[in-house]
């Protein structure tokens, strides 16, 4: 490991980074969540939560209440003994996707892009397993690791006002899905029935940093089976 | 136990301190933009100090009380009035049940103000806050700003909750409202990705504050401050008060709804104890930044809590001797509900004949 890391910074009274790293790499994200991990198990007074994102973990305290010194000792001895979890050890959680149509309006626009047929992109996109490396943007979004290459799509040039909750999209190097209703400019190829984020839901939030996802392509028909369904089980 | 919205105001919002635990997942804290405000105005109301209140943006509503309450309205002043008849600002003031609380805008002495109401906003609770959150439609009423015709719902006021009245907050105990603010700031984790005129330029200019500002940042506008290399991170945590440059070197101070997460460069982050300031300006208002160490950071902080504390010590002598919470018994008949051990009580009354 780099000997620059880790690298503990204040940003304000009330947050601690822990940097391990400046890439996207599953190895550094593992650490980053076995530190979350090791602090929430002490359980410290003065602990507020944490936010594990691609290379760092924040650390929020209460400014009025905490002494920021006993903070960034805790966070420097478990460091010092601090293992990288078993790389993608999560669960991996399948996700139905119906693609294309009126589900996925970019899918035409993405085939072109790359010079795959529509099978073949739903096929590409569907036979990979992402890692989630973070959660963010928005309540409930992935920022999602390890699509094919081939997928690659620049943005709309004219992003949508209105994107429907569920959707799957391309945008650069990146696949998401989006939580809510929201505007934005990612390539949409298809969109999952599942609720990513229902504030009624004992657990409101189905994705969380260190799981893996798959795509499971699904027909129309299931779509609405499933959609149907969703109110009786709350997902 | 309600309270009837006539009109709703410019932007009036239901806030308590916040959503905590679910930043992880990407959800927004929200909360009141100037805490200490919305916990000294409970307190004096006779609530818990996280109790919901309405957060009032520049206009402020006109509403009806549903019920006798002690009120108090903190942060700016934008000119309360009660029946029409000026109301104090940072002081316990009874209201009747019928009586309409509205607002005559600001006079330039802050844009923000939060009305606290003896029992508290009692609308349901999403993921263990009501706060409003906007962009996400969710907390508060229905997730959205008060509109006319809400009717809110208070919570149960403790027992001698009306003793608070009359009480008034001393001047060094309340948030001042101050144009052209002095942020104090302590270096954000990026702060070598600016060149060293970069710097020179985020300490020693004057910034006006823009009209895109909200509750989600503080956006401004003034003189670009330059990057040694790309302005552009691995998306990373923003936490509260941190101070995000983009490409363009405008900063934006990030304040209660802001996103969890995000790809800009740091330079700084307003310390905690500063962050009230930020809450009263309005466009066009401007702000400059001072570097200041940790020490100084947690003596600001240290003095604030030391100010509720002396709030409490100064309310608990004035309920002691009011006789403010008898003026309702006054009337000839009247109820309550009290609680005692835990167990909740209907208490009514009669003159006797």
């Amino acid at each position: 490991m780099d000997l620059e890391y880790p690298r503990f910074a204040w940003c304000g009274d009330g947050c601690l980074f822990v940097e391990f790293g400046d890439g996207i790499d599953l190895t550094i994200n593992s650490m980053v969540r076995a530190l979350g991990r090791d602090i929430h198990s002490l359980a410290p007074g003065w602990l507020v939560e944490t936010v594990p994102t691609y290379r760092s973990l924040a650390i929020y305290i209460d400014p009025w209440e905490s002494p920021r010194e006993e903070v960034e000792e805790l966070a420097r001895s478990i460091c010092q003994s601090l293992e990288p979890g078993p790389v993608r050890a999560g669960p991996v959680l399948e996700i139905p996707v119906c693609y294309g149509g009126e589900f996925g309006p970019d899918m035409k626009r993405v085939s072109e892009h790359t010079g795959l047929s529509p099978e073949d992109v739903i096929a590409i996109h569907s036979g990979s397993c992402y890692h989630v490396f973070m959660m963010g943007f928005t309540p409930g979004f992935p920022y999602l690791g390890g699509m094919d290459r081939r997928l690659e799509t620049p943005r709309l040039p004219n992003p949508r006002t209105v994107i429907p909750e569920g959707s799957v999209g391309i945008a650069g190097k990146q696949t998401g899905i989006y939580p809510i209703t929201s505007p934005g400019g990612w390539n949409l190829v298809g969109r999952t029935p599942l609720r990513l984020f229902d504030q009624e839901r004992e657990a409101p939030f189905l994705l969380e940093a260190g799981m893996n996802i798959v795509f499971v392509p699904i027909s129309a028909e299931t779509f609405e089976t499933i959609l149907s369904e969703r109110g009786s089980t709350g997902l | 136990m309600t309270v009837e919205v006539l009109s709703p105001g410019m932007n009036t919002t239901v806030q308590d301190l916040g959503r905590y635990r679910f930043r992880a997942y990407g959800m927004p804290v929200a909360g009141a933009l100037d805490r200490y405000s919305l916990m000294a105005g409970n307190l004096v109301a006779g609530n818990g100090p996280g109790a919901a209140a309405l957060e009032i943006t520049f206009s402020g509503p006109e509403v009806r009380f549903g019920s006798d309450r002690l009120v108090c309205i903190t942060g700016g002043d934008l000119a309360p009035r009660l029946n029409g008849d000026p109301f104090p600002c940072w002081e316990g003031g009874f209201v009747r049940k019928g009586d309409v609380l509205s607002f005559s805008g600001p006079c330039s002495r802050g844009i923000r103000a939060w009305l606290c109401i003896s029992g508290g906003v009692n609308t349901q609770p999403v993921m263990g806050s009501r706060s409003t959150y906007l962009r996400g439609g969710l907390g508060g009423m229905e997730g959205r700003r008060l509109r006319a015709g809400d009717i809110l719902s208070l919570g149960l006021p403790d027992p001698l909750w009306a003793r608070g009245e009359g009480f008034s907050v001393p001047g060094e105990l309340r948030t001042v409202h101050s144009a052209d603010p002095v942020i104090r700031v302590l270096p954000g984790p990026q702060e070598g990705a600016f060149t060293s005129a970069g710097l020179d330029v985020f300490y020693g200019s004057s910034f006006r504050v823009g009209a895109e500002s909200d509750r989600m940042g503080c956006r401004l506008e003034g003189p670009a401050i330059s990057h040694c290399g790309s302005p552009d991170i691995v998306s990373d945590a923003v936490p509260e008060g941190s101070i995000q440059v983009p490409g363009n070197g405008l900063p934006i101070i990030m304040l209660s709804d802001s996103q969890t997460t995000g790809g800009y460069t740091k330079i700084a982050c307003a310390v905690n104890a500063d962050l009230h300031l930020l809450a009263q300006l309005a466009p066009g208002d401007t702000l400059s930044f001072r570097k200041c160490g940790i020490r100084e950071a947690a003596e600001a902080s240290a003095k604030l809590k030391q100010g509720l504390a002396r709030i409490r010590v100064l309310l608990a002598d004035h309920r002691s001797r009011s006789k403010g919470n008898i003026q309702f018994l006054h009337q000839d008949s009247g109820s309550m509900k009290i609680r005692f051990c835990g167990k909740s009580y209907d208490v009514r009354w009669e003159r006797e004949k």
